[in-house]
């Protein structure tokens, strides 16, 4: 097991009396894997999981052995999150204070923050824009700015909660190749089934139980039959 | 102690007020002017509550002074605090927070006519007896007399007190765990 | 971003936010206690001075004044009506002078070199009880979502005014206000994703 090993330990969650997810045990390994399903199939609440954003009424979620009930600031350290619309994940109305933010919470040297920000902002194009109100930046420049955001906090997994849903093809395909050029482990959670038709595993996820874990093709075969009820 | 959830909602609370200053101001036919901004006070209030709302308010009192211009007409800067209308918005975030700490008696909404009362007393009572008095200490005005410049302001304050029932309402409707 | 600061390099530009506001409340207490409208006009033409030779400018200057034109006016007739016209010209040039004043600072200081003085200011408070870490997120957060809240607004009353309805406060700020309490808990979940905890903050 490495530090980036997630693990679902016999996990259920509701909320209120609604299931959302029910008994889900899988271990995840893997550098690229995508989790698709309905809504309200229990793919977003299984992300959120992920680093402890929620906790499990039943069972367990660990990273690299790193219990998320347990040990929440260690797991929120070691896994990033990058939300659907990033008008909700950018925080401060400086792009460069932004980028800053979670390695402020980190305790990370000025001198540090610094170098990290120059260097995330040139990786994603967005140097000129540094001093810039965020707001004023296009919805994939947004994006890519959360991504930076939770970047240079040094994730060693990084759950992407539908991050191109709201973004046009253009921006689409930009956010895309970022995630491809990750070094670190990404989960997807996504609609978009182009984007993750390279991915290393596909869990499909429908009313709260796991209907398919499979490669992508046989995966989305199984996906697309039970949604059109072949 | 404030959560995270808490900083956040009065930010935009806040950030919502300031958007309020951007609706056109209404001429009412007696000639006075009235402007959406001021629900903003009553909105928080009745939405979010006494320590909330009234923080809010004087979150947007700090951002008018650090030289934004949020109030109604673009309006902003230290100088509002040095001039005739200060006490106005000086007094949104006591009038916020007495508006919350009424509406805070109920779970969930109260009666329209109740929340109405309520609007009445936080959101233009002490509004009212802040704004105008600084007025007229400011000009060295006779209290008593300061009131009958105030009178024809009240028929608009009213209109928005109706307003505030009926959006609120929808609101709590939309979202009823708030 | 949007602010009401005007770039440039005069030495009130150059002072410390700190400095200047001191400055400001003594020459704001100064004009309090001047004694009648002669000594206020001639302080109003050294503020005027100040404009024209920091290059702000007389425009700006009354700038400054063409907002309130219309609360003065009402002041003026109330002054009139209640205590004589000389004692309302008096009254009304005071305020002019201390906004002329007021705007001194408001037009040479950043917002953001005001939120770091404030920021140091704030650490006189934690003894109170007060958390500096959270006034500046709660400062910060409002200064980004003031542009989005206005942006969803014009949405809003976009979508609004296809049904005739724009022009209704009430099907705007519902919509609005709705929507900005359903992003809340996004917020909020985004903040603590990224490590701020309230209470270690």
């Amino acid at each position: 097991m490495t530090s980036s090993t997630i693990t679902f330990d016999g996990v259920s969650h509701a909320f209120g009396d609604t299931p959302v997810l029910r008994d889900i045990s899988l271990t995840l390994a893997e550098k690229r894997i995508a989790v698709v399903g309905a809504n309200g199939s229990g793919k977003s609440t299984f992300a959120r999981m992920i680093n402890g954003l929620l906790l499990p009424d039943q069972g367990a979620v660990s990273i690299g052995g790193l219990d998320t009930a347990k040990d929440g600031k260690a797991v929120r350290r070691r896994v990033g999150f990058v939300f659907q619309n990033p008008d909700n994940q950018i925080v401060f109305p400086i792009v460069e204070e932004d980028v800053a933010f979670g390695m402020k919470n980190l305790k990370f040297s000025k001198a540090e923050i610094e170098t990290k920000t120059g260097k995330m902002l040139r990786r994603y194009g967005l140097e000129g824009h540094r001093s810039h109100p965020a707001h004023l930046l296009s919805g994939g420049q947004k994006q890519l700015l959360a991504i930076s955001g939770v970047l240079v906090m040094d994730p060693e997994v990084i759950v992407f909660d539908e991050p191109t849903t709201l973004l046009d093809l253009r921006n689409k395909l930009r956010v895309a190749e970022a995630i491809e050029a990750l070094e670190q482990t990404a989960v997807v959670v996504t609609h978009d089934l182009d984007l993750i038709a390279d991915f290393d595993r596909v869990i499909v996820f429908d009313e709260g139980r796991i209907l398919a874990d499979d490669a992508p093709t046989p995966a989305l075969k199984a996906y697309v039959e039970a949604m059109s009820g072949v | 102690m404030l959560s995270t959830r808490d900083i956040v909602s009065i930010a935009l609370f806040a950030a919502m007020t300031a958007a309020l200053g951007l609706f056109p101001p209404i001429t009412l036919p007696t000639g006075v002017p009235i402007t959406a901004q001021s629900m903003g006070v009553m909105l928080a209030g009745a939405l979010i509550g006494a320590r909330r709302g009234g923080l809010a308010l004087l979150l947007f009192a700090v951002l008018v002074a650090i030289g934004l211009p949020l109030l109604a007409g673009g309006r902003g800067g230290i100088g509002i605090y040095f001039g005739p209308t200060a006490g106005f918005v000086l007094s949104w975030p006591i009038a916020a927070y007495v508006t919350g700490w009424l509406f805070d008696k109920h779970r969930g909404q109260p009666h329209p006519g109740i929340s109405a009362l309520y609007l009445i007393i936080g959101g233009i009572g002490v509004v009212y007896v802040i704004g105008w008095a600084w007025l007229a200490v400011m000009n060295g005005w006779d209290i008593a007399k300061t009131f009958t410049v105030a009178l024809p302001f009240i028929p608009g304050d009213l209109i928005k007190v109706a307003l505030t029932v009926i959006i609120a309402r929808g609101v709590k409707k939309a979202i009823p765990t708030l | 971003m949007f602010e009401l600061y005007r770039p440039g390099n005069s030495f009130l530009h150059a002072m410390r936010p700190g400095a200047k506001l001191l400055a400001l409340a003594a020459a704001g207490t100064g004009v309090f206690l001047l004694p009648g409208l002669p000594a206020i006009i001639a302080v109003m033409l050294a503020v005027l001075a100040i404009y024209a030779a920091t290059g702000l400018g007389l425009a700006t200057a009354w700038a400054q004044l063409r907002p309130v034109l219309l609360v003065f006016a009402i002041l003026f007739a109330a002054q009139v009506f209640i205590a004589g016209w000389l004692t309302g010209a008096f009254f009304i040039a005071r305020f002019a002078t201390l906004l002329l004043l007021a705007g001194l600072l408001t037009l040479t200081t950043r917002v953001s070199d005001m939120v770091a003085a404030m920021e140091i200011g704030f650490q006189v408070l934690r003894p109170l009880g007060l958390n500096p870490s959270k006034i500046s997120l709660a400062l910060a957060l409002a200064l980004r979502f003031i542009p989005v809240l206005a942006q969803i607004t014009g949405e809003v009353r976009e979508a609004q005014r296809v049904r005739g309805l724009d022009g209704s406060i009430i099907a705007v700020a519902i919509p609005v206000i709705v929507r900005t309490l359903r992003m809340s808990d996004a917020i909020a979940d985004a903040i603590e994703a990224r490590g701020y905890n309230p209470d270690k903050a």
